[in-house]
């Protein structure tokens, strides 16, 4: 439910915005947001769920006054975005997914210091911060090391740091962890909820991996072709579906067309993945009750597939996705 | 904009200064690529002259224009064209997000560079006037730093003016900036007096900051005579106004296109 709070006499939310639409005309027009109604209170990790092209990085670069919105309005902490940017700009930061921004011939530590700066931070809390955050993300080994010597995963590590190194009340997360493995993934995860608990601060996350959105995200909302189709908490979202059965099964097969199993009476919702080195496709279904069970064990092997494993599970963000979308997020 | 807004951008600016400095200092073979290099193109102007038995003080003129050259480059392609690649890096977005002033980036890209290449031109200058023998004398080494100060602020003017295009177009810019290489090099004299091209070519090119600068120069340097454009003070009084409205338009600039790359959703646009 969206509410109207943009008086600063009142209690004003980190980021909102009414209405916000964006259309880019190069090279042919493209509605990239519209619409979009978003009320983020200050302390909350919120998730923005979508597609390529949904619209995500779109509406990070307006609240970020990177880009004008073509109609609609936004605001940071009550500022609107279109005329305070300046004030905006003090109080936010953003971390991309894939960057590949400062200098290979600075230092690691020296990157850091370099980009609070542009924050006016005082050497001696710069390198201070510097320290601590690449402790935090395992980087206190590198201080020294020249960026052009870090590995991918390393530089996606510093671009995470750097986003930090002005202490900024909200921050933009957008894919922070693409690019990372398993354990640095969860150590991101790990600080970024705490940071959020402890020092009351709002992030906006976008990301692939619903996994991520939902461990870390106090609300979520989804978005596919430039409009939120659903924003709530990830357990009333899940609840959405909560009276429909879900089933994973893996098979072991070299045939790829499965249009068959998805007009299958029953199957309301249905997305499949494939594992090329396995040999292996994941088929994750949402039925609206098990009569649709016998005739997709019957397709597979008619098929002259192997049935490798099948699993009722729970519904999660992935499934929830597939219902409002049509489609996963890796199809 | 109040003394904290001030400081950040005065750390904004020293932090990309710094860039350039430890740069320059990190990766030595510039000493080859900015010293020796250049000395290759000017003997061939430095032999042109002596088989034509030309005067001395015009072999000055070469080497000190064979060293100035690098601070055109400099600008074009390190200051103006600077911001394609910290677009490309992802950099240029960063600096936008931040609270400064672009123009504190920009003026950090000065800086670092005029320090960086005043240390390479000295040296060209220096090790090409030993080469080639020829002497100069310092009529007033107030009046040449002065100088050089003011050639220095409307040429680095004129480049944050060029940046300022780079917040809306990409490969264009870039190959504007190609496109002013020789014409400019050429217009500003660095390896003749500006005066041989007439009085008329001589005061449009005279637009471009360093073709007074450069002309000052060589009158400090080598004493006033016939190849000399405009009598110093007025080339001097030329060039304070040049700065300003260099750095005025370039503010200008750089407000109205950042406008506009919002405005366009070109503003940290790559590959185009």
């Amino acid at each position: 439910m969206y509410i109207q709070i943009k008086n600063l006499s009142d209690v004003t939310a980190a980021i909102s915005t009414e209405k916000l639409g964006r259309i880019f005309k190069i090279p042919r027009e493209i509605i990239a947001l519209q619409e979009v109604d978003l009320e983020i209170p200050q302390g909350e990790l919120f998730g923005l769920l979508g597609p390529n092209g949904a619209g995500k990085t779109t509406l990070i670069k307006i609240l970020c006054t990177l880009f004008l919105p073509t109609s609609g309005k936004a605001w940071i902490k009550g500022m609107d975005v279109t005329r305070e940017e300046n004030q905006i700009r003090r109080i936010i930061n953003m971390v991309s997914g894939g960057e590949t921004s400062g200098y290979g011939i600075l230092t690691v530590r020296e990157t850091l210091w370099l980009f609070a700066q542009l924050y006016g931070v005082s050497n001696r809390i710069a390198f201070q911060r510097a320290d601590e955050i690449m402790k935090i993300v395992g980087l206190e080994d590198f201080a020294g090391v020249k960026v052009h010597k870090l590995s991918s995963g390393m530089r996606q590590k510093l671009n995470f740091a750097r986003g930090f190194m002005n202490d900024p009340e909200i921050i933009f997360l957008d894919e922070p962890t693409l690019g990372l493995d398993v354990n640095a993934s969860r150590d991101l995860r790990r600080f970024i909820k705490e940071w959020v608990k402890r020092e009351g601060k709002t992030v906006l996350l976008t990301t692939h991996y619903m996994m991520e959105a939902d461990e870390l995200c106090d609300r979520v909302a989804i978005i596919n072709r430039g409009k939120i189709l659903s924003c709530d908490y990830p357990a009333n979202l899940k609840k959405m579906i909560k009276h429909e059965s879900i089933f994973e099964l893996e098979l072991r097969s070299s045939r790829n067309e499965w249009e068959e199993m998805k007009n299958l009476e029953g199957v309301k919702k249905f997305s499949f993945s494939h594992d090329e080195e396995k040999g292996i496709l994941s088929f994750r279904f949402l039925l609206a009750n098990d009569f649709p069970l016998d005739k997709i064990f019957l397709i597979a092997s008619r098929n002259g597939s192997h049935i490798v494993s099948v699993r009722k599970s729970e519904p999660n963000l992935e499934d929830v996705f597939v219902e409002l979308v049509g489609r996963g997020l890796s199809d | 904009m109040n003394w904290q807004d001030l400081e950040t951008n005065f750390r904004a600016a020293l932090a990309r200064a710094y860039v350039r400095v430890v740069g320059a200092n990190r990766e030595l073979s510039w000493i080859l690529f900015d010293i020796f290099l250049p000395i290759i193109s000017v003997a061939a102007y430095v032999y042109i002259y002596r088989s034509l038995n030309a005067r001395q003080e015009l072999i000055g003129y070469v080497i000190l224009g064979g060293a100035m050259v690098a601070f055109w480059y400099n600008v074009l392609w390190s200051m103006a064209s600077q911001f394609y690649w910290e677009k490309e890096t992802g950099n240029l977005e960063l600096f936008l997000v931040a609270p400064i002033s672009r123009m504190s980036i920009l003026a950090g890209m000065a800086i670092g560079g005029i320090y960086t290449t005043m240390i390479r031109a000295g040296a060209a200058f220096i090790v090409g006037s030993w080469i080639f023998a020829v002497p100069f004398h310092v009529s007033s080494w107030w009046l040449l730093i002065l100088i050089f100060i003011l050639t220095m602020t409307s040429l680095y003017g004129l480049g944050m003016m060029g940046s300022s295009l780079y917040f809306l177009y990409g490969r264009e810019a870039w190959h504007t900036s190609s496109l002013f290489q020789e014409p400019v090099t050429l217009l500003s004299g660095f390896y003749f007096p500006v005066k041989s091209l007439g009085f008329y070519v001589s005061a449009f090119a005279s637009l471009i900051p360093i073709t007074l600068g450069l002309d000052g120069m060589r009158q400090i340097m080598y004493g006033t005579s016939f190849f000399s454009f405009l009598p110093l003070s007025a080339e001097m009084i030329i060039l304070a106004v040049l700065s300003v409205f260099f750095i005025m338009l370039a503010r200008r600039a750089l407000n109205v296109m950042e406008r506009l790359g919002r405005r366009e959703g070109r503003l940290t646009l790559r590959w185009q």
